[in-house]
């Protein structure tokens, strides 16, 4: 039997101009949810390490809640389910920038409560000891270690919830794989068309991990 | 403030301290006066740690009464402004150092005098460079602590702890963490400024310092203190069978 398929490389470039549009709103709707989660996740993961139980239970509620279901289901219910609820729609974007904040707020809830927690017991008795307040020995002395610690994993957090978009073509936003379903929808494309949206989500990332590396890098020249 | 040379800076009452179901000190009582160099020895887990660290409220007690430089400390932690006030006036140096790794040297020290004195940073700054010579450390005010030997670390730290101009310092086991080869300059500096008049105490296991800059050795066994003394009597004639089995077992090593 003789293999007659193929990859077909002037289809695949051919695809770019028609995959491009979809970037801008990739990179919208990832960086806008990350920003509003990184909030998220620092208040809830504070709170969740806070010595009053009732601040810590709302946290681990909120935590549980959104790292225990699905991200699709959180943009299906925000999109399809909430408007019901508020009696009026909901604009596809704003769905998508509120799942990536609710969701990756959660994991970054749990990142930042690990940051800190991770911060030797000696760093805030020698702060105390030198009479700093609690909130001194965490602003100056507790806080900028917890941060150093944590750019790795929001780094790794921030490349999930950019491939996290990709599940919010269901939805309509016209992220990079709706731009790809669009336009294999007319040429039939489909091998060629979504190896380029695979490599498109790669050079974001990419991207990312270098730009974190180097933050990281820059971080730790002072140590 | 309490300048009367004649009053304790340290009042301890009948203070009890438990860890759950662990009591950690019974009944201590204990008075340090102005410029006494208290060393404070004991086997491990007698609660020599726990003692000091109520000193600074770093640990809280349950029963008793504890005054410091003029301040009650209240039982259960109960966080009064004393508390604040205290742990300006107190300082202390921890086995292991802990000097804010993200911070340079000269930034270690002149953090809490501008902080919470409200120095200014030329202020702090020039404290910080009289105290690094002091405890000789030169040339390395810029470089972070991962930087330094322990011996340096420490020495560092001591110098950060004096830069709030304590009345009262504490030590805990300032020398364990460190190389043999660098145990002698931490003393060297602790015996400086004990001969300068600090009040200080001092849990360690170095019983050649205690002997020659103690004023008074407690020797504390399972919470209590069971004998204290000048260093000569204490070691050269333990009243008590515990102190004399402690002492045997420490000085022959
Ligand atoms: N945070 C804590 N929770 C529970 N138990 C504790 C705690 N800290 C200390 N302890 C216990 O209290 C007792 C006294 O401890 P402490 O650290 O004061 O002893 P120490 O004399 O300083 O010993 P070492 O020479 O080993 O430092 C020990 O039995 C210890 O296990
Ligand atoms: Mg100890």
């Amino acid at each position: 039997m003789e293999i007659t398929f193929q990859f077909d490389w002037a289809a695949a470039f051919g695809s770019i101009p028609h995959l491009l549009p979809g970037v801008p709103w990739t990179l919208l709707i990832s960086f806008g949810g990350l920003a509003i989660g990184f909030f998220i996740g620092i208040l809830f993961g504070l709170l969740r390490i806070s010595p009053l139980r009732w601040l810590r239970w709302p946290a681990i509620v909120y935590v549980e809640v959104f790292r225990g279901t699905p991200i699709l289901v959180q943009v299906l219910f925000i999109f399809y389910g909430l408007p019901q609820l508020l009696g009026s729609p909901i604009n596809a974007l704003t769905a998508g920038i509120a799942a990536i904040a609710v969701n990756s707020g959660a994991y970054i809830s749990e990142i930042v409560r690990g940051g800190v927690q991770s911060i030797e017991r000696g760093q805030r008795e020698a702060s105390l000891s030198l009479g700093l307040s609690r909130s001194q020995a965490f602003r100056y002395v507790i806080w900028p270690q917890a941060f150093r610690r944590m750019i790795p994993p929001l780094g790794n957090q921030g490349i999930i919830s950019i491939k996290d978009t990709s599940l919010f073509s269901v939805i309509g936003v016209g992220e990079l794989v709706r731009q790809g379903q669009i336009y294999i929808a007319t040429t039939f494309t489909a091998l060629e068309v979504y190896f380029m949206v695979a490599l498109m989500y790669l050079v974001i990332t990419w991207t990312l991990s270098i730009l974190l590396r180097q933050l990281e890098r820059r971080g730790l020249a002072g140590q | 403030m309490n300048d009367d040379a004649t009053q304790p800076i340290v009042r301890m009452q009948a203070l009890n301290k438990h860890f759950g179901d662990l009591h950690v000190l019974k009944d201590i009582d204990l008075e340090i006066v102005p410029g006494e160099v208290v060393v404070v020895i004991g086997a491990s887990g007698s609660g020599k740690s726990t003692l000091i660290r109520c000193i600074n409220g770093l640990e809280e007690y349950q029963l008793g009464k504890l005054e410091v430089d003029g301040s009650q400390l209240l039982p259960f932690g109960k966080s009064n402004r004393a508390l604040q006030r205290i742990r300006t006036e107190v300082g202390m140096v921890f086995q292991q150092f802990n000097l804010f790794p993200h911070l340079s040297v000269v930034e270690n020290i002149t953090l809490a005098p501008m902080k919470v004195r409200g120095w200014s940073r030329a202020d702090a700054l020039e404290t910080a460079n009289r105290l690094l010579e002091r405890v000789g450390i030169t040339d390395q005010a810029h470089k972070y602590p991962a930087q330094l030997s322990g011996g340096q670390q420490q020495r560092v730290a001591l110098a950060r702890a004096l830069a709030m101009e304590p009345r009262l310092m504490l030590f805990d086991e300032p020398t364990s963490a460190l190389d043999p080869e660098m145990i002698g300059e931490v003393l060297d500096a602790m015996r400086e400024l004990a001969k300068e008049g600090m009040t200080m105490v001092i849990v360690t296991h170095e019983m050649g310092f205690a002997r020659e800059v103690a004023d008074r050795v407690i020797f504390i066994h399972q919470g209590e203190i069971t004998e204290q003394g000048e260093p000569e009597s204490l070691f050269d004639n333990p009243q008590h069978e515990r102190t004399q089995s402690f002492l045997s077992r420490v000085l022959t090593h």
